[in-house]
């Protein structure tokens, strides 16, 4: 049993009260629906200043929605704002700067190739036309002293590490202005030893009186800097609770509590193993280019005839693993193999040959070519199947893909019509079709029901579990734990690049597989 | 299926119409830019229409321009369909002329049978390898394939030259440096007794090519996966690193077609001005007809045209040829004024 | 090697290098604000026309100067025109530029085939004692006296003043300068109506003070040199001096060599330019490295 964090107060700085004074900033019943999708049903939100306020909650809660409806970016379908009191509209980004609120996202709006100075220079309102250094560089300076930016102002933005710009990122919100600052999941990007740079920065701020809005799913970095935690859930501000009165137990209690049922897993489904694995990783690593996630040390083998699940918040690593797998990542330790033969160096081309069909989250981007007909998209990556001579053989094309379509229950769209003009779930289920029709072997779905109806993420989680009991290998990534517990025979958690839990059926419950996927200790199977 | 043969026929009709307009106005602006320049140009469209069409000869003359058109916009469109861009016609069109006069200088005394795809095979390769370095260095990506082609544009006329004046230059001709004159066994034969030449052969042939690979070959719908979708072409196993070098060779090597028949059939030597800019206007050409291979045909006739248009105007009235390029760009610009993507089979 | 040869060669080249120089500069502007002009050679093309026209018609080379200075930034913004209000492919408009530079010059210029003209009077060096050769040889035009001060005012523009910041904003992340409050077309306007405006000296320079006659096409293919200059200087005026000097320097070099008995051919002199840009930016692709204003022609630089 993992030690609770006690009710001590932040180490990072003053355990005073926070200085007094009228909120910064205060939210009324705000409402947002994205068509028939309720975002956000907020009663009421505020955030004070010297303070650091945690919008804590899942994938999904709501923390960003909630967030751009105060920084402009969205307009709420109903509420109110208050800055300092007094009632605003916030209707652009700019409007909310000039009030003072000012946002950093995941992706900086620094331009690399300039200096630190002229991106904090852009920013302001007043500069002159002749550009002097005078008043902007000291402050720049004294701020950097403060926040530790090793960086010079003259450096282009660029040269400097991801922590390095946030801290310019930040430091240019508050040199233009603003008093209130929402940081959107800040140690996102950041190493692990990168964030102790960020919270040293955040606490020099809340030491000055300014409001963050700390938005996170991360318990940790709750439990260790924010005065208040606001926990959200499936749009809603569950509580709005002070950071001495909570621990980690009480926060995943509020987060996950009764959201969830585990659903019943279909009764006397057999489970085959045979013969060797499909896939075995053992101890792989990759390289991570900018942007990306590296895997480390991942080991996972995937029988015939079973469902494994990877269960994780997105960016942690799904991706990757399923070009690993692909063949569109080579690894740079460790060993992979299909179906026993090492695999490792094999071409995309060789692996789809080999029998295994990839799903995407995104088919119009990865699958798909837009400007292509349906039939020519059912063509591809199919390998000398359909070759004849230097032709396609479009009849045994027709004819094999039409059956696939109809196995699957699919209405078979026109082969004729550009892919372009088909919605999301037709174009879903058309490369659902392509990759099923010819009986893979192993099969990687990457978020599959992501962006689908009901009744089309029934059909699709029906599929994968038909594919399992006709002796196919499934990989499922997916953030949707419904999902995961309904059809997988056993789950992992994919947590920054590693596997951080295993579960078998019996723990398929959020209560144990939450934890992993936000980086906190596993509950013991025991208690 | 009838039906959709016909909805085809309809939109090319449509699309055909919508450009005749578009040459209409162009036709119009250079009109009005000639008449403020105290020239006739009515007279000059009457009289080159006269030429073209109501003259055996002048229309021959027609086709004859049209062939290295045809090359080099096919060299321009290849390549496009897989979202690569050659603006490096005109120097692989040298290149391509370089290696074919090699190869004449070096077999002199053979015979034609032998002599004349020995040539041809040269002109491919020579273009084709002087556009591979820009696929290569694509493919590796190091360098985009726009800007390399484009500086090999300017490098490859200078190779020519050097050879010209230096040691192929031709010592019965003081005057000015050109190669030897090629044997007559070298030099591709016109039809009957007019000026076309064989190489009217070669560019239907590319063309025919070009739309029989895009069109029904597993290759060119790969190549337009490509061109559609890189990253899902990438994802799906489609080797794009090979497509890139194989298809810009094959581009280079068909402008290098156009540069061989050029000092074959045309010149009959290796020559410092090879090219008045084929190289850009096939790729002009191949922008405007969507790259088509029909609509390619079109647009080469339709510039061969405007290229009569430019001597009648250099004959009677004294006008340099040069000016027939602001034509050129009265197109290109109500073209690109009305839809930003440009083309018009979009 | 005498200096009479050493100094000849540096006047060839600074002569030759100016209207580089100027063309660069101007294209180098137009670039950093994300905006690649092919057509470049068309608007030298038109400079050097309506310049020798103007100069003919008046008597006067500085009105013909600044008559070619106006046509260039005019026939630019027409080009400006269909890249930013338009949106159209910046390759494509470019070489429509470049296409209608060709014709028209020629049609403004033919009347003029065979004029003289006196010419951008030259002034020797301040300074210099009266020595023959001396004095002869480091006589320049107003152009040239004023080519590396006007670098160094471009550097200025860009780099310490507001429009300049703003200016590399848009041509680096266009997004980010709008977030910030700035109007991105409206700078590329600005930016392409000096680039013409220099691109339009520079042509004059060729025809009104080089060769102080015209000829069809008498630019020889500076433009694209111009192009491949500005990549060479990584986008930073101060280094274009360099390297239109150095670029500028080729020709003059080789017919130096040749007096002096070196047998070097004139076309692999002048093949050294742009084998030396290809080669710089082979270096930066195996390196990843990018100096180009992110955002520049988007179609135009990017490897993916």
């Amino acid at each position: 049993m993992p030690a609770s964090q006690s009710k001590g107060a932040s180490p990072f700085g003053a355990s005073m009260p926070h200085s007094g004074g009228p909120a910064l900033l205060e939210a009324y019943g705000i409402v947002k629906r994205f068509g028939s999708l309720l975002a956000n049903d907020i009663g009421f939100f505020d955030v004070r200043p010297g303070e650091v306020i945690a919008l804590l909650g899942e994938n999904g809660a709501g923390k960003s929605t909630l967030a751009k409806i105060l920084y402009g970016y969205y307009a709420a379908d109903a509420g109110e704002i208050r800055v300092q009191g007094a009632r605003r509209e916030i209707s652009s980004p700019r409007d909310a700067r000039a009030l003072g609120i000012g946002m950093v996202f995941q992706n900086f709006t620094l331009i690399p190739a300039l200096s630190v100075f002229e991106n904090i220079a852009l920013f302001q309102n007043d500069l002159p036309a002749v550009m002097r250094r005078g008043d902007l560089l000291d402050r720049i300076r004294a701020y950097s002293e403060r926040f530790q930016i090793a960086a010079d102002p003259w450096q282009p933005v660029r040269q400097l590490a991801v922590g390095e710009q946030q801290k310019v990122e930040i430091l240019k919100q508050i040199l233009a202005g603003a008093r209130v600052l929402i940081l959107d999941e800040p140690t996102k990007v950041l190493a692990p030893q990168e964030c102790d740079g960020l919270f040293r920065t955040i606490a020099e701020l809340r030491a000055e009186g300014f409001g963050i809005v700390l938005i996170t799913h991360k318990l940790r970095e709750v439990l260790d800097s924010a005065d208040r935690v606001a926990v959200m859930r499936q749009g809603r501000i569950v509580d709005i609770v002070d950071r001495a009165r909570v621990s980690q137990e009480s926060l995943l209690e509020l987060m996950f509590e009764g959201a969830l049922t585990a659903p019943s897993r279909p009764a006397g489904v057999p489970v085959q193993h045979s013969g060797a694995d499909a896939l075995t990783l053992a101890g792989v690593s990759t390289v991570a280019g900018a942007g990306e996630v590296a895997l480390r040390d991942l080991s996972i083998n995937i029988r015939p005839g079973e469902v494994v699940g990877i269960a994780g918040v997105s960016g942690n690593g799904q991706r990757e693993l399923g070009e690993l797998i692909l063949g569109l990542r080579q690894p740079r330790t460790g060993t992979k193999r299909l179906w026993g033969e090492d695999a490792s160096r094999w071409s995309t081309a060789t692996v789809r040959e080999r029998g295994v069909a990839a799903i995407p989250d995104d088919p119009l981007a990865l699958a798909c070519v837009p400007a292509l007909t349906v039939r020519e998209n059912l063509a591809l990556g199919t390998g000398r199947r359909y070759r004849a001579g230097f032709a396609v053989d479009w009849n045994r094309l027709d004819g094999d893909m039409a059956r696939s379509f109809a196995r699957l229950g699919f209405p078979r769209p026109g082969f004729e019509t550009r892919a372009a003009t088909l919605s999301g779930g037709n174009l879903q289920r058309v490369v659902l079709a392509r990759e099923l029709a010819l009986n893979p072997k192993l099969i990687v779905a990457l978020y599959p029901t992501r962006g689908l109806d009901a009744r089309s993420t029934m059909t699709v989680r029906a599929l994968l579990a038909g594919a399992r009991n006709d002796g196919a290998a499934v990989l499922l990534m997916s953030e949707d734990l419904d999902e995961l517990f309904a059809i997988s025979d056993r789950l992992l958690v994919l947590y920054r690049g590693t596997i951080a839990g295993e579960f078998g059926p019996a723990d398929f419950h959020p209560e144990a597989v939450g934890p992993p996927m936000v980086g906190a200790g596993r509950k013991s199977d025991a208690a | 299926m009838p039906r959709s043969a016909a909805l085809c026929l309809e939109s090319a009709l449509g699309a055909a119409l919508r450009f005749a307009l578009i040459a209409l106005i162009a036709f119009g602006a250079f009109a009005a830019l000639l008449m403020a320049a105290g020239m006739d140009p009515l007279k000059a469209y009457l009289d080159t229409i006269l030429y073209v069409f109501g003259n055996g000869y002048g229309f021959s003359e027609l086709l004859v321009r049209m062939i290295p058109l045809l090359l080099t916009a096919v060299a321009a469109a290849l390549p496009s369909r897989m979202g690569l861009i050659n603006v490096g016609g005109e120097g692989q069109l040298y290149m391509g002329a370089w290696l074919a006069t090699a190869g004449a200088l070096a077999l002199a005394d053979q015979p034609a049978f032998i002599l004349l795809p020995v040539l041809t095979l040269l002109g491919f390769i020579g273009g084709g390898l002087w556009a591979l370095i820009a696929g290569a260095l694509r493919a590796l990506r190091l360098v985009n394939e726009t800007i390399s082609t484009l500086l090999l544009n300017y490098i490859a006329p200078m190779i020519v030259s050097f050879f010209i004046f230096g040691p192929w230059r031709d010592p019965q001709s003081s005057s000015y440096p050109q190669s030897p004159a090629f044997a007559d066994a070298a030099r591709l034969p016109n039809f009957l007794h007019t000026r076309i030449n064989a190489g009217l052969i070669y560019g239907l042939v590319c063309l025919i090519l070009y739309w029989l690979l895009m069109t029904r070959t597993r290759w060119g719908l790969e190549m337009r996966a490509i061109g559609g979708n890189p990253e899902a072409a990438r994802q799906l196993g489609l080797p794009v690193f090979r497509y890139i070098l194989v298809v810009m060779f094959a581009a280079g090597g068909v402008a290098g077609l156009a540069g061989m028949v050029e000092v074959s059939a045309v010149q009959g030597r290796l020559v410092s001005e090879l090219s008045p800019g084929y190289g850009f206007v096939g790729f002009l050409v191949a922008w405007l007809a969507g790259t088509s291979a029909s609509g390619i045909v079109v647009m080469a006739f339709l510039f061969a045209f405007i290229s009569s248009v430019g001597d009648i105007l250099q004959i009677t009235q004294g006008l340099p040829f040069a000016v027939i390029n602001v034509l050129m760009a009265a197109i290109l610009f109500i073209v690109l004024g009305r839809r930003p993507a440009g083309s018009l089979a979009r | 090697m005498n200096t009479a040869l050493i100094v000849g060669v540096v006047a060839s080249s600074i002569l030759s290098g100016t209207s580089l120089l100027y063309a660069t500069l101007g294209e180098l502007v137009g670039e950093r604000a994300g905006i690649v002009n092919l057509g470049l050679e068309g608007i030298l093309l038109i400079g050097a026309a309506t310049g020798f026209a103007v100069s003919v018609l008046t008597g006067n080379p500085y009105i013909g100067l600044i008559a070619a200075a106006v046509a260039g930034a005019a026939v630019n913004l027409i080009f400006a025109y269909l890249v930013v209000e338009r949106r159209a492919n910046q390759l494509a408009a470019g070489l429509c530029l470049m296409f209608f530079g060709l014709g028209l010059s020629a049609l403004i210029g033919r009347p003029f085939i065979g004029a003289l003209i006196g010419g951008l009077p030259r002034m020797p060096l301040p300074g210099l004692a009266v020595n023959g050769t001396g004095a002869r040889l480091l006589s320049y035009d107003i152009l040239v006296y004023l080519a590396a001060p006007t670098a160094g005012l471009i550097w200025w523009l860009l780099f310490r003043t507001r429009w300049g910041l703003v200016l590399r904003a848009v041509g680096e992340n266009p997004a980010s300068a709008y977030a910030a409050g700035y109007r991105p077309a409206s700078l590329q306007y600005q930016a392409l109506a000096l680039a013409g405006f220099m691109g339009g000296i520079a042509g004059a320079h060729i025809s009104i003070a080089l060769t102080r006659t015209w000829a069809e096409g008498m630019t020889g293919g500076r433009g694209f040199i111009a192009i491949a200059l500005v990549i060479f200087a990584r986008w930073n005026p101060l280094l274009a001096i360099a390297g239109a000097l150095l670029f500028g320097g080729a020709e003059a070099l080789q017919l130096q060599l040749q007096a002096a008995g070196a047998d070097v051919s004139p076309f692999l002199m002048n093949m050294v330019p742009y084998l030396l840009t290809l080669l710089v930016l082979i270096v930066w692709g195996w390196n990843r490295q990018s100096v180009a204003p992110a955002a520049l022609g988007r179609t135009f630089f990017g490897v993916e």
